[in-house]
């Protein structure tokens, strides 16, 4: 009996490495203090009233920015354990199987649980407050899937203490992720947290694509929408067209490695390269999902912190949307060397250049903005002057890789990390930390501290060229991907150390951004106006915090740029101040179910991972009745009736 | 826009006013566009089929498996089950709650007699061996047809729910919307049965 459980213990925890007992320590100290916390100053009513079963869009999109900052911070260790192990030749840091572990977690932490909903909760703030609606078109939807993101990640990220992280890559190409290679728990992880979570992504895309088409205030035409909105979209049209053929990939995936079947294996019949394309058919239009929002981030700021309107409005949306389209015809790219043949290989390269024109159209568009505007550097504008020399350095790196003849020289090498992170933390990550200190007062009502903030800025970008300039040279050099150690004689030692330093002096940086988040709850400078930055579209009409219901009358567009114009017409004495009359707002009402369902999930996924079939059973089960109980709620809204509205405003120091 | 009403009917009835039936449609218009998640889920699973259609890895063919009769069969009943569904429909037009239940009861049970028939021929196939681990070939065809059948399923337990709401509170904006959705989700299938009749099965046995 004691020899079972010693036995199923050995196998169920992950064992054998101090590093990983330290992980356990943390984390088992960290949910104690959590329970502790809750418990003793009484907040587990709280915490389930007001977050666990909102629906408010504002909430879900903080919780959203609460889950990716703390899935940047795992993403972010993960990388500088990669650069500590490879800082000098023949460190015995790692060893191979944990860093593969390292590096797969690595990639598909930082795009998928921490890119994909970092721009979630941009999307939630954002779009609402932006078209001047009340909430987005599916609310309840909407908690859905903020819970199956969240249970999905933590999911994958538990496989870290049991049973095993999945360490076959990123993207998990068979036939390393197949049975035969990967025979533990790891992959499954993999597969059921990225299937949970993408189901509740492809929720979230129908869910905005109907809020803008369908909820934006009367007199904002589609051609009047903000900026931001525009690349909402076209990042939703993108998700609803590419995370299906995820769901059907890791599918056939779990039912090879589950039942048997020979889709990607090598005997049987199947075929690996089948795999390969499905998944880039999704991972490379995945890449712009990701990457437009933060266009349409530049776009608001530049416009705003240039007190100009944004130049080529019309180039902007039609850049948008080309790339949008082009981003589904370039998936070959990223296997060159697989033996497609001449014609192919050369089609794809040249579809894969076609998207640097519309790119390069709207970095002339932010450039143009910016001439003869009158610029005011804050946070926000500061990174984004920062991303246009980044994206241009990484945009010209991307063209030499789509040089189909000379990517048999790249593929695979430190030349292609280089400039792949240059995109993605340049383009993605530099966009969405603009967005973040750009809308910051309008979800909590004040400010991040400037100088510390600089800190951040400063060591990020310095680190940033420092970490991955090498990157590109030791590409050259011959050194390639996911190699976890390389001798004395390769050379490689001097640039390699150099990029590790840089690697830490990013991890810096973002140390300073948690010390000025901290720092600015209580010393930020309050926003009481609203509109803190001058800022040009809706979402600053009104107070931060935006009230629960957003907007207390719905607002008449005119114009793009509405807000300003309103602005404008106020300091001309032209503004007709139409009297107000308030009505109730129809609202939607809390909900568990979305966190229940979500958990279900969850058990679920679990059962399937370890192949305990009752387990999932019981999960699929749970998942099918809450869905039951969902359809039979017929009383799922209410009213705020007109003297709360009035209350509320007056309480934010408005009149009306 | 959906939110504006009248400040009279302030809480209550709420199946007169007008943000209600609004978001009736705002929901009908999103089913729309799940249906075309819906379609690229299956057109990668056909992707993959025509892929590895021939790969039989020394296993049974698509010409010795396919029982053409039980397919015929199988095609004719969810045919007239989409016919039936779209009676339930034109039924609720004319607001007969009995009547719409009706045809949902002959959907239902049309429906369920093809599953049966497709779990029959499963049986049959692997009976003669021919399972999912015994080339690409069927692996792709039960993952294909089977996520067909896993549709149709699910589109049972939800006619089952909706039944018994229909029952209990007759036609309102909401039931109306769910008739609809559902009545969308039954078609879809039927026009994705006629891919799954002429690329697996007509092809197939060719």
């Amino acid at each position: 009996m004691w020899e079972n459980i010693k036995d199923f213990a050995s196998t169920f925890f992950v064992t054998g490495d101090p590093l990983i007992y330290g992980a356990d320590v943390s984390i088992a100290l960290t949910m104690v203090a959590i329970v502790f916390v809750l418990t003793k100053f009484k907040k587990w009513g709280w915490l389930w009233r007001e977050w666990l079963t909102t629906v408010d869009h504002k909430k879900i999109g903080i919780m959203y920015l609460i889950a990716s900052l703390l899935m940047l911070f795992r993403g972010g260790v993960d990388a500088l354990l990669m650069r500590l192990q490879l800082a000098f030749p023949n460190v015995e840091f790692l060893h191979s199987e944990h860093y593969n572990a390292i590096f797969t977690t690595h990639g598909t932490i930082m795009i998928l649980f921490m890119a994909m909903p970092m721009m979630f909760a941009l999307f939630n703030i954002v779009v609402p407050l932006q078209i001047g609606a009340r909430d987005v078109a599916y609310p309840f939807l909407n908690a859905v899937s903020f819970w199956m993101f969240l249970f999905g990640a933590m999911l994958f990220n538990l496989s870290f203490v049991i049973g095993g992280s999945p360490d076959s890559g990123w993207l998990a190409y068979p036939p390393l992720s197949e049975l035969s290679h990967s025979p533990g728990v790891g992959q499954n992880f993999y597969i059921w947290g990225i299937q949970i979570s993408g189901i509740g992504s492809l929720a979230t895309g129908i869910n905005f694509l109907v809020t803008i088409l369908k909820m934006r205030a009367p007199g904002m035409k589609l051609m009047k929408m903000p900026l931001f909105s525009w690349s909402v979209l076209s990042s939703c049209i993108t998700i609803i067209f590419a995370f299906p053929i995820l769901t059907v990939t890791l599918a056939l995936l779990f039912i090879d490695r589950f039942l048997g079947a020979h889709f990607f294996t090598m005997t049987g019949g199947g075929n690996p390269m089948m795999y390969v394309n499905l998944i880039w058919m999704w991972g490379h239009p995945e890449v712009y999902i990701v990457v437009l929002p933060a266009f349409g981030i530049f776009s608001e700021i530049v416009a705003t912190f240039s007190k100009k309107t944004i130049f080529g409005y019309k180039s902007m949306v039609f850049a948008m949307m080309v790339i949008s389209v082009l981003s589904f015809f370039t998936w070959v790219h990223h296997f060159f060397t697989m033996g497609a043949g001449a014609d192919v290989n050369a089609f794809f390269a040249i579809s894969t250049m076609a998207i640097a024109i519309p790119t390069g159209v709207k970095v002339f568009n932010w450039l143009f903005t910016m001439f003869r505007g009158r610029i005011s550097i804050k946070q926000p504008m500061l990174w984004t002057i920062a991303f246009i020399p980044c994206f241009l350095v990484g945009g010209a790196t991307g063209v030499m890789l789509a040089v189909a003849p000379a990517d048999y020289q790249y593929h695979n090498s430190y030349f292609l990390i280089a400039h792949f992170h240059q995109v993605l933390i340049g383009g993605v990550v530099f966009g969405y930390l603009a967005g973040i200190y750009y809308w910051w007062p309008k979800m909590f009502g004040f400010k991040l501290d400037e100088r510390l903030g600089k800190w951040g800025f400063w060591l990020w970008n310095i680190g940033f060229y420092v970490c991955f300039m090498p990157q590109y040279a030791l590409g050259f050099m011959g050194m390639t991907r996911r190699l976890y150690t390389y001798g004395w004689d390769m050379g490689w030692a001097p640039l390699n150390l150099v990029s590790t330093i840089g690697a830490f002096l990013m991890g810096a940086g973002f140390v300073f951004q948690v010390w000025q988040i901290l720092y600015s709850i209580k010393h930020g400078e309050r926003d009481t106006t609203g509109d803190p930055w001058n800022g040009r579209t809706l979402e600053w009409s009104i107070p931060s915090p935006a009230p629960l219901y957003n907007f207390a009358v719905v607002p008449q567009v005119k114009g793009a740029d509405d807000w300003w114009l309103t602005k404008q017409a106020r300091e001309n004495g032209t503004a007709q101040e139409e009297k107000v009359q308030l009505e109730p707002i129809h609202m939607p009402k809390n909900s568990g179910i979305p966190f229940i369902m979500s958990a279900c999930w969850f058990v679920a996924g679990f059962g399937f991972v370890f192949g305990w079939i009752w387990m999932a059973v019981v999960g699929m089960i749970g998942v099918a009745l809450t869905m039951w109980a969902r359809s039979f709620q017929y009383d799922t809204d209410y009213y705020i009736p007109v003297d709360e509205v009035k209350r509320t405003e007056a309480s934010l120091g408005r009149a009306l | 826009m959906q939110q504006v009403m009248t400040h009279h009917e302030h809480g209550h009835d709420h199946e007169h006013d007008h943000g209600h039936e609004d978001h009736e449609n705002l929901k009908v218009l999103g089913f729309w566009i799940f249906l075309v998640t819906d379609c690229i889920l299956f057109a990668t699973l056909f992707a993959t089929y025509v892929v590895l259609m021939h790969n039989v890895a020394g296993g049974p063919t698509a010409k010795e498996l396919f029982e053409m009769p039980g397919v015929i069969a199988e095609t004719f009943i969810l045919l007239t089950s989409s016919f039936t569904s779209g009676l339930a429909t034109l039924a609720m037009h004319k607001g007969k709650t009995k009547q719409l239940i009706g045809w949902l009861v002959v959907t239902a049970l049309l429906g369920l007699s093809f599953v049966g028939l497709e779990i029959n021929e499963f049986v049959n196939m692997v009976k003669e061996g021919a399972t999912i681990s015994t080339s690409a070939f069927l692996s792709a065809f039960y993952t294909l047809v089977g996520t067909h059948g896993l549709h149709v399923s699910v589109g049972l337990f939800w006619m089952l729910a909706l039944m018994i709401q229909l029952g209990r509170r007759g036609i309102t904006p909401v039931t109306r919307r769910k008739v609809t959705n559902l009545s969308l989700y039954w078609h879809f299938l039927d026009v994705v049965w006629i891919f799954l009749l002429t690329v697996v099965y007509l092809l197939g046995v060719m």
